[in-house]
């Protein structure tokens, strides 16, 4: 294979996990992996728990740093200043260049910010980077009166929970009618809403930002929505969305829409220059359902792993399997396997329960035939491998139900969400499912439902 | 709630002082009659009239008492020494039996207000501080917090709280003559229980068991919506008060042997000690029982419920060590160390504690059938060492003592040795292990971060690879920690436990081994 120089320009999931792998299957290459935000890989997953002091900094880096040497991963913390294609050279702030064979860019994303009047005022920020972390904890190391949440997503409701734990006050701006509208069915919504103002957070819906104020120090006075109510705070938290980190790009001969243009093999439009992770845009998208900017974690390592096998082998195409996804709301857990509309559609059968202290849900999406398309779980744990299985295989929706007890993943003596589960879809469906009984010590030790 | 929390913390800081204070609040006055009554048969002349010059002083502190004790009884025995008569030679030490007898002090004549005033202070304002601080939040389960706390993340008051149990372990094993006062205090206590005197032992005993009971509210609490926590707690709490408190001291009262039925070799070290087997041997059917049953626990308990259940059973859910871990330790899980470096140590040392413990039991036995006098003086030799290195240094002095700087499971990770029988069966022949769920994990790391046996969890989970480790305790916290339910402990079969080559499920590009 000769000994090609990889240069990875960002060290999140993606990049690392192609380094990981072309190290794996090609002895022989020289992989340098470029950040200017961290030395180390990090899990941005966990910032927040940094934040609320449940871990520290070091426990977000999977990896101890012996293990780059020892698998000849070089890092190098630099910012990628100029990149020049011809001559295979990258520029960095410091003034260093970097020649390279092969390019692969995993810039990642960066927040969204839309224009609002003020969002560059000291103490409005949002949360992606190490530095944001930071800057978070710098601005509310003091006590403050409140603090104001923009974007009604995941990273929303994270910078909530953050600052929950700082015994802040929060207002939470939610432009569209519920809670992750884009993703989440209404009652989904609604549980989760309880949820989040259950813990005195002053959720407000279809509220939207219209500009931040600011004081005579430069600093977030208060915002101010488009109904023209002036909520005095802080700190500002911007959460509507992330976008593809390619700003520095766009200079160049690449082609780049929303982020790096690549096919199926995340080749980019020049030679040599791959793109995977939160900054690549395919230009078809990768399977039906799916979109041409996948960013999330578990996208970003597979197409790390794909682009590696790719050149340690004969080259396949990028064809992800079922999509699964997770994330934690407060202290409810959410999973989805599967495609879920978060729309009901007329004539889509969809089966939904929901535990009557509402805060553990079920909702399985099934095709005209009965077939399972998709579920959504709520505040109790479903297994991946039953469920992908489930839904590659076309199991029936009755057949899903049927087995469920073998799907559930939730810890040893819990409620046995599944028999009410069970119960509930032959009610609605009228069909005969025959339950599982619970063991004697299940019954005795058991949680109750 | 927050008052509640507030009187609590104060009445546990008043509690404290007390049981601090109490050893030095006493006066030593000794005299002939009390030697008499403290000392065995063949040392009793010889002793009275060495200590003849101290009946009837007085002794303000404790420590005057000893160092007068040992200025008449030491230049006796260490010119014995010297002529090697070792026959002669008083190996026992009488300091804290004749401080015992000779001491005169509020927790002698006041025995249950003492023991109000400072244990009951501890427990009450330590139940009080539990509801109070754990009774209000929306959810229970969170470790928010842990690295932003003095006590809990090696701060001032962790230094403070490891220094003050390690100063305890030492006074404890090597000076507790020092702890008579507050031996006194529980006196009623263990007359009432086995008829008995109070020992520095049953003095630590009753200590132990109440700082589980404390501590297990806490759990109870904190866990609450976490079945499997919660029964975990409820069974160490049961096993620590009835097998290794109560019964033990009941069947004393009733004339038998001394027993934990449910502490196993090699953690109990002393099982097949000549002078133990003798006294199986010599108390009848119940005696016999008990050889029998500590035996069938360790060739038939150990490795058959270990294949069922994993070392769970034992670590998490009946072990006296691991009872004190997970209620009075579990707010330090977070400090063991993960990195690769530790478990290159914690292997070496904990199986090397394991091959000590097997050599020196078979020289035991060796020498208890052919009564060799040579290998007699070899096992007396192995047997003070080890219950000075492992026993009592190893197992106490840093296994608790190194809660707030090393985490709550040092001797369990480093040193027990029953741990890592359990954990060689665990690890090869058991249908235990932590399920990875498919592609979920998002390399997070809450799992490793709270982990108290230091196992990086993560580096597994992240491959979609099963956790099979012989040092897992099965606690299922990381399971509780994990924000995207990840992980769960099971027991299933053992086709498939192992992956040796782990698929993350979700890309049908390719199938690669992560």
């Amino acid at each position: 294979m000769g000994s090609r120089h990889f240069v990875i320009i960002g060290n999140g999931i993606s990049g690392i996990t192609f380094a990981r792998h072309l190290r794996k299957g090609d002895d022989q290459a020289r992989i340098t992996v470029i950040s200017g935000e961290s030395p180390y890989f990090f899990s941005r997953t966990a910032l927040m728990y940094v934040y609320m002091g449940q871990m520290k900094w070091e426990h977000t880096q999977p990896y101890e740093s012996h293990f780059w040497k020892k698998n000849r991963i070089d890092l190098l913390q630099e910012w990628v200043k100029t990149l020049d294609f011809e001559a295979k050279t990258l520029g960095f702030d410091s003034g260093e260049t970097l020649t390279y064979d092969i390019l692969v860019l995993a810039t990642g994303s960066k927040p969204a910010f839309f224009g609002w009047p003020g969002q560059d005022l000291k103490g409005v920020q949002g949360l992606y980077t190490k530095q944001d972390l930071e800057t978070m904890e710098a601005a509310t190391s003091k006590p403050i009166q409140r603090a104001v949440i923009v974007g009604g997503g995941l990273i929303g409701i994270e910078m909530a929970e953050m600052l929950t734990y700082k015994k802040i006050p929060v207002t939470f701006l939610v432009r569209e009618n519920r809670f992750w509208e884009q993703v989440l069915p209404e009652q989904e919504a609604v549980l989760v809403q309880k949820h989040i103002s259950a813990h005195s957070i002053d959720l407000r819906l279809q509220a939207e930002l219209k500009e931040i104020l600011a004081d005579e120090q430069g600093s977030v006075r208060a915002v101010v929505t488009t109904t023209g109510e002036e909520i005095p705070c802080e700190f500002v938290g911007i959460a509507t969305g992330v976008t593809p980190n390619v700003g520095f790009l766009k200079s160049t001969t690449l082609a780049v829409g929303k982020g790096v243009k690549v096919n199926a093999y995340f080749e980019s439009s020049v030679p040599d220059v791959y793109a995977i992770g939160d900054c690549a845009e395919f230009e078809q998208p990768p399977g039906p359902g799916r979109r041409t900017l996948e960013q999330v974690w578990y996208t970003g390592r597979m197409h790390g792993e794909t682009l590696a096998y790719n050149f340690c082998n004969k080259p396949v195409s990028y064809q992800p399997g079922v999509w699964f996804n997770s994330a934690k709301f407060f202290a409810i857990e959410y999973q989805t396997y599967g495609i879920v509309g978060s729309d009901a559609v007329a004539g889509v059968p969809c089966f939904y329960w929901e535990h009557r202290l509402g805060k553990v849900s079920f909702r399985m999406e099934m095709d005209e035939a009965g077939k399972i398309v998709g579920v959504i779980n709520l505040g109790f744990r479903l297994r991946h491998e039953f469920f992908d299985r489930a839904i590659r295989e076309k199991w029936s929706g009755q057949q899903v139900i049927q087995r469920l007890e073998e799907g559930v993943f939730d810890p040893e003596f819990y409620a046995p969400y599944h028999l009410e589960i069970q119960q509930a879809f032959q009610d609605q469906f009228g069909v005969m499912i025959s339950t599982s009984k619970r063991s004697f010590l299940q019954k005795i030790f058991g949680a109750r439902l | 709630m927050r008052k509640i929390e507030i009187i609590g913390l104060i009445l546990f800081i008043v509690g404290m002082s007390i049981f601090t204070a109490l050893p030095f609040s006493s006066q030593y006055r000794l005299n002939e009659e009390q030697l008499q009554s403290s000392v065995k048969d063949i040392h009793r002349d010889q002793l009275s009239e060495l200590v003849q010059p101290m009946y009837g002083q007085t002794y303000k502190s404790t420590h005057s008492f000893l160092i007068a004790y040992s200025s008449y009884f030491k230049p006796y025995n260490d010119e014995l020494k010297a002529k090697q008569a070792w026959d002669q030679v008083i190996w026992d030490d009488y300091g804290f039996v004749l401080a015992k007898a000779a001491m005169d002090g509020p927790s002698k004549t006041n025995p249950w207000i003492s023991l109000g005033l400072s244990i009951g202070l501890i427990v009450l304002g330590g139940i009080m501080y539990n509801l109070g601080g754990n009774g209000s939040s929306h959810e229970s389960l969170t470790h928010t917090g842990v690295f932003h706390s003095s006590l809990k993340n090696k701060g001032l008051l962790g230094l403070l709280t490891g220094s003050y149990l390690i100063m305890f372990y030492v006074v404890l094993y090597w000076f507790p003559a020092y702890l008579a006062p507050l031996v006194w205090m529980v006196e009623p206590i263990s007359q009432f229980l086995s008829g008995g005197p109070a020992s520095q032992w049953f003095l630590y005993g009753l200590v132990y068991t109440l700082a589980i009971g404390v501590m297990g509210v806490r759990m109870l609490l904190k866990y609450r919506g976490n079945r499997y926590q919660q029964l975990r707690t409820a069974s160490l709490v049961f096993f620590q008060t009835a097998f290794a408190f109560l019964i033990p001291e009941v069947l004393v009262l009733l004339n038998k042997p001394y027993f934990d039925f449910k502490n196993i070799w090699p953690l109990d070290y002393d099982f097949f000690y000549d002078y133990q087997l003798e006294t199986f041997i010599s108390s009848g059917g119940l005696g016999l029982f008990m050889l029998v049953w500590g035996i069938l626990l360790i060739v038939v308990g150990v490795p058959v419920f270990t294949y069922f259940y994993g070392k769970r059973w034992y670590c998490s859910w009946v072990c006296g060590c691991g009872g004190l871990a997970e209620t009075v330790g579990d707010e330090f899980r977070h400090l063991s160390d993960k990195s690769l470096k530790a478990w290159q140590w914690e292997r070496w040392m904990i199986h090397g504690v394991l091959a000590l413990a097997v050599v020196m039991t078979t020289l035991t036995l060796v020498n208890y059938f052919t009564s060799f006098s040579l290998l007699g003086q070899v096992t007396n030799q192995l047997h003070s060492m080890y219950g000075f290195a492992i026993g009592s240094a190893f197992a106490g002095v840093v296994g608790t003592g190194f809660y707030p700087l090393m985490g709550n499971r040092v001797w369990c990770r480093f040193g027990c040795p029953l741990a890592a029988y359990l954990g060689l069966v665990q690890r090869f022949k058991s249908r235990f292990r932590i399920t990875t769920n498919g592609g979920q994990c998002i390399s997070c790391g809450n799992c490793s971060t709270h982990c108290e046996m230091g196992i990086d969890v993560r580096a597994y989970a992240q491959q979609g690879q099963n956790i099979v480790r012989s040092s897992c305790v099965g606690c299922g916290v990381c399971a509780s920690v994990c924000p995207r339910g990840v992980l769960k402990l099971e027991n299933g079969p053992e086709e498939d436990r192992i992956h040796e080559f782990p698929i993350l499920i979700g890309n049908d590009s390719i199938k690669l081994r992560a």
